[in-house]
């Protein structure tokens, strides 16, 4: 049997030439991430802005939305959004949170319940008070925070710390395009919109870290070797396994985003814009090439540092 | 790099047989695994949001504690002064502070000392903090009682314990399965329920108070007119049922229900209204049989969380130390009565700050579709690493799903629970793992383009790649376990098992595939790697 070659062996594709053409373009990309965050903002979830989630399914046939929305508009909870949820007896019903603490909250609730009374089954009733909304947020952005300075931490005392900062402006980068994403998609941005992020970040540390590996190991090989030239040989030798692993992962992301049904539905959406597009285009057209301006040393502890243990052949 | 001892190798083999058969009891029903050994029955708790459940955040109310604090200090403070004859003016609260005026300035400095007693160090013997529960200052005839902020922590940490025993008996009156009640914090609890369809009567049984009174209604002005001007000693409380009636109720409590032994619901023998009755116990008997030897032919008041749910006349003595209440109860709000009151009143009120239930049928649809997607991920990745590496990619495909059922193992050994997320965090897993496998065998593709032998090619294609897979994996762990320490509820549930997955990965692509390849080198003696 013949094996499947995606990359073809000694590719040699001058990817640090790129950098004149993907620079301009994340810069324009993140400004235009950024742009949209302030003006069309994110479609926060009850998680961040606190309110009621309720999914009901109609007990008889396909729902009728327009009489659900009739029957919520008497009931005076201010802004309510009713949306057709995966099957068409599914509607997802969010109502803004209700004026008056948490107390509030739960006799809304409960208005509810007595309107549609036996009409429907209640899937799924979430409620977030005005308090718990504030906290997850900070947590959120705590942990986003948190995590990014541990990761920079270990890349620094593993490489040097042009490396650290390199990983850091290519995490930044794609955690500011997938916000964009996340903008002009509209898409709920949730608690597990943050984990999303979260893994966009490790996989994408991973992927940047994998070349990084590769270029310390060429900047030991090749003493006199130019950056570009060198940091070409370590992406395209690279390249390969970038392509393979992300098909991987493509291929269980994409069974997730068809198959894993509306709950996860916008995670595995934004994980494939983030893990799929962003992080492999940010390790190969911005992690790697940023060295270059980064001015990474040679003959300093990345060459004598932890890894010289690698044993030489 | 290939060459392992052969208890190495029994060590390798056996930790990853060990692992993967805890993951057994979740094969088989509860009801073979309960005649299990205990060791052997840890097992992987399905989340609410899989099994349909209600997850419920109370709050204590700070507030409350402190003004029940304070409430509390000033009557200390009144009796303290009134038992040492020291005459005092304008007892107030202020604040955080009780504030008295000591009439006569020579007994300032003797109501001081006597006032002192009032507190106590905080912490008890074990832990003294060092620190009072109140500070008291003097500024010439007034005295100020501080109530310090760890004295209210104390007292809000306490309240949270008392509510969570209160809570767990009135949670199990429910027969439910399960059920999870912990503290959250520093003032808050968490109760997750499995299995119920409408949370309604949960959220009543844990929302209510059930401070129970029994009290004097005060006959001697009618309660339409005591509006706006109501006694010192009395205050305005209304009935519970519609239309709400107003009673002017004495403050002084006949009885309260921490003298209940125990209430049950029942019928009245001659209207068949459904009703409470309770009992009390020694203390309680005796003071409610003589306030009722004191009272016949007046009304009194049974005031549960501050309304009244029935007044009636005391036609005789009750000397019994037993009694009934009736109130325009439904056969189901009698029998959540009786539970309130065998389970007892919350020192504190709770409010609801966070719900989120999910009913059965969406709970089961989740697990359908988890599965559904789990299988056509992993089938479609096995066939990636096949066409990709052939006999490798199969070596490859074997490790993952060891890999995969060691995350499981190590879930049940930990009793933890699967979520949704937690399963998308499986499917991520499966793409590390095969990541893995990636850095290794295009590190042998490269050494063996670089003339070597096949055998000195996979060796240094596994003792290059190592690195970098450990390297990449801690970056990526990092992040998983910051996730887990902020996270709550769904990215929890992801956290751990991608952090799981992390280190499965980690072990598989040290040992097992090694290993493998292992192995097969030693039999097959290759001429050229097939990959």
């Amino acid at each position: 049997m013949r094996l499947l070659r995606i990359v073809p062996d000694d590719t040699k594709f001058d990817f640090m030439r790129f950098r004149r053409i993907s620079f301009p373009i994340s810069a324009i990309a993140s400004i235009l991430a950024i742009a949209l965050y302030f003006y069309h903002g994110l479609n926060f979830g009850i998680d961040f802005k606190g309110g009621l989630l309720i999914e009901v399914q109609s007990k008889s046939g396909p729902a009728d939305i327009g009489q659900m929305r009739t029957t919520l508009g008497a009931l005076n909870l201010g802004e309510v959004q009713l949306q057709q949820f995966g099957a068409p007896t599914d509607v997802l019903i969010r109502i803004a949170e209700q004026p008056g603490g948490d107390a509030a909250q739960q006799e809304a609730v409960q208005k509810v319940r007595v309107a549609f009374g036996d009409t429907v089954d209640y899937r799924r009733v979430e409620v977030v008070g005005p308090r718990v909304s504030g906290e997850l947020l900070s947590y959120g952005v705590i942990g986003l925070g948190l995590a990014i300075m541990g990761i920079l931490i270990y890349l620094w005392f593993r490489f040097e710390w042009q490396f650290a900062l390199g990983a850091m402006i290519a995490n930044v980068h794609d955690i500011v395009l997938t916000i964009g994403f996340m903008s002009v998609t509209q898409i709920d941005f949730d608690l597990t919109s943050i984990a999303a992020l979260l893994t966009i970040l490790g996989y994408s540390l991973n992927d940047t870290v994998v070349i990084y590996d590769r270029i310390r190991e060429l900047l030991r090989r090749y003493k006199k070797m130019p950056m570009p030239e060198l940091l070409n040989g370590a992406v395209n030798q690279t390249l390969s396994r970038s392509v393979i692993t992300h098909m991987t992962v493509s291929l269980a992301l994409l069974a997730l985003f068809l198959f894993g049904g509306q709950a996860i539905h916008s995670f595995s959406a934004t994980m494939l814009f983030g893990v799929v597009l962003v992080g492999t285009y940010t390790s190969v057209f911005i992690a790697s090439p940023i060295l270059i301006y980064l001015g990474v040393g040679r003959g300093t502890d990345a060459l004598t540092g932890p890894a010289s243990k690698d044993k030489k052949p | 790099m290939l060459y392992f001892t052969r208890w190495k190798a029994a060590a390798i083999i056996l930790t990853a047989l060990v692992v993967c058969l805890c993951a057994v009891p979740n094969f088989f029903p509860a009801s073979v695994v309960d005649s299990w050994p205990k060791w052997a029955q840890r097992h992987i708790v399905l989340g609410l949001d899989l099994q349909g459940g209600s997850h419920i955040l109370l709050e204590v109310d700070t507030k409350a504690v402190r003004r029940e604090k304070l409430t509390s200090l000033m009557d200390d403070v009144r009796r303290t002064l009134r038992d040492a004859r020291i005459g005092y003016t304008g007892l107030v609260i202020r604040g955080n502070s009780v504030e008295v005026r000591i009439r006569d300035a020579a007994s300032v400095d003797q109501a001081l000392t006597k006032l002192r007693t009032l507190s106590q160090p905080l912490g008890g013997i074990l832990s003294a903090t060092g620190q009072n529960s109140l500070d008291i200052s003097r500024d010439n005839d007034l005295i100020r009682l501080t109530v310090t902020e760890p004295a209210i922590l104390e007292r809000v940490r306490q309240s949270v314990d008392q509510s969570i025993q209160i809570i767990e008996r009135r949670v199990n009156e429910l027969g439910t399965v399960e059920p999870l009640i912990q503290r959250e914090g520093s003032d808050r609890i968490l109760v997750q329920v499995p299995g119920l369809q409408d949370p309604t009567r949960l959220k009543q049984l844990l929302g209510k108070t059930a401070k129970l009174d029994f009290r004097m209604v005060d006959t001697s002005i009618p309660a339409e007119q005591a509006q706006g001007r109501v006694p010192p000693d009395d205050e305005l409380l209304y009935s519970s049922t519609q239309p709400r009636t107003p009673y002017l109720i004495e403050k002084r409590v006949l009885v309260s229900g921490a003298d209940l032994t125990d209430a049950q619901p029942g019928f009245d023998q001659r209207t068949s209204e459904p009703i409470v009755s309770f009992r009390f116990n020694t203390s309680g008997a005796r003071k409610f049989a003589e306030a009722t030897q004191q009272n016949v032919g007046k009304p009194f008041a049974i005031v549960l969380d501050n309304e009244v749910i029935s007044a009636p006349v005391i036609r005789e003595p009750i000397l019994g130390g037993s009694g009934q209440i009736s109130g325009n109860f439904t056969v189901q709000s009698a029998n959540d009565l009786a539970i309130l009151l065998r389970a007892g009143a919350l020192p504190a009120p709770l409010t609801i700050i966070e719900e989120r239930t999910v009913g059965p049928g969406l709970g089961q649809d989740s697990i359908a579709k988890g599965k559904l997607s789990s299988y056509i991920g992993a089938a479609l990745v096995f066939i990636f690493m096949i066409m990709t590496y052939g006999l490798f990619g199969l070596f490859a495909n074997i490790a993952v799903a060891i890999n995969v059922a060691m995350i499981f193992g190590i879930l049940s050994l930990l009793n933890a629970t699967l979520t949704l997320p937690g399963i998308a965090g499986i499917v991520l897993t499966v793409g590390i793992a095969v990541d893995s496998n990636v850095l290794i065998y295009e590190r042998i593709r490269e050494e063996v383009r670089a003339g070597r032998t096949p055998i000195n090619a996979i060796d240094a294609g596994f003792s290059r790649a190592l690195a970098t897979i450990l390297d990449s994996n801690i970056t990526t762990f990092i992040a998983a376990a910051v996730l887990f320490y902020i996270g709550t509820g769904p990215v929890r549930g992801f956290a751990v098992t991608f952090g799981i997955g992390i280190i499965t990965t980690v072990f598989t692509a040290f040992t097992l595939t090694r290993l493998i390849v292992a192995y097969w080198v030693r039999w097959w003696r290759p001429k050229s790697v097939p990959i």
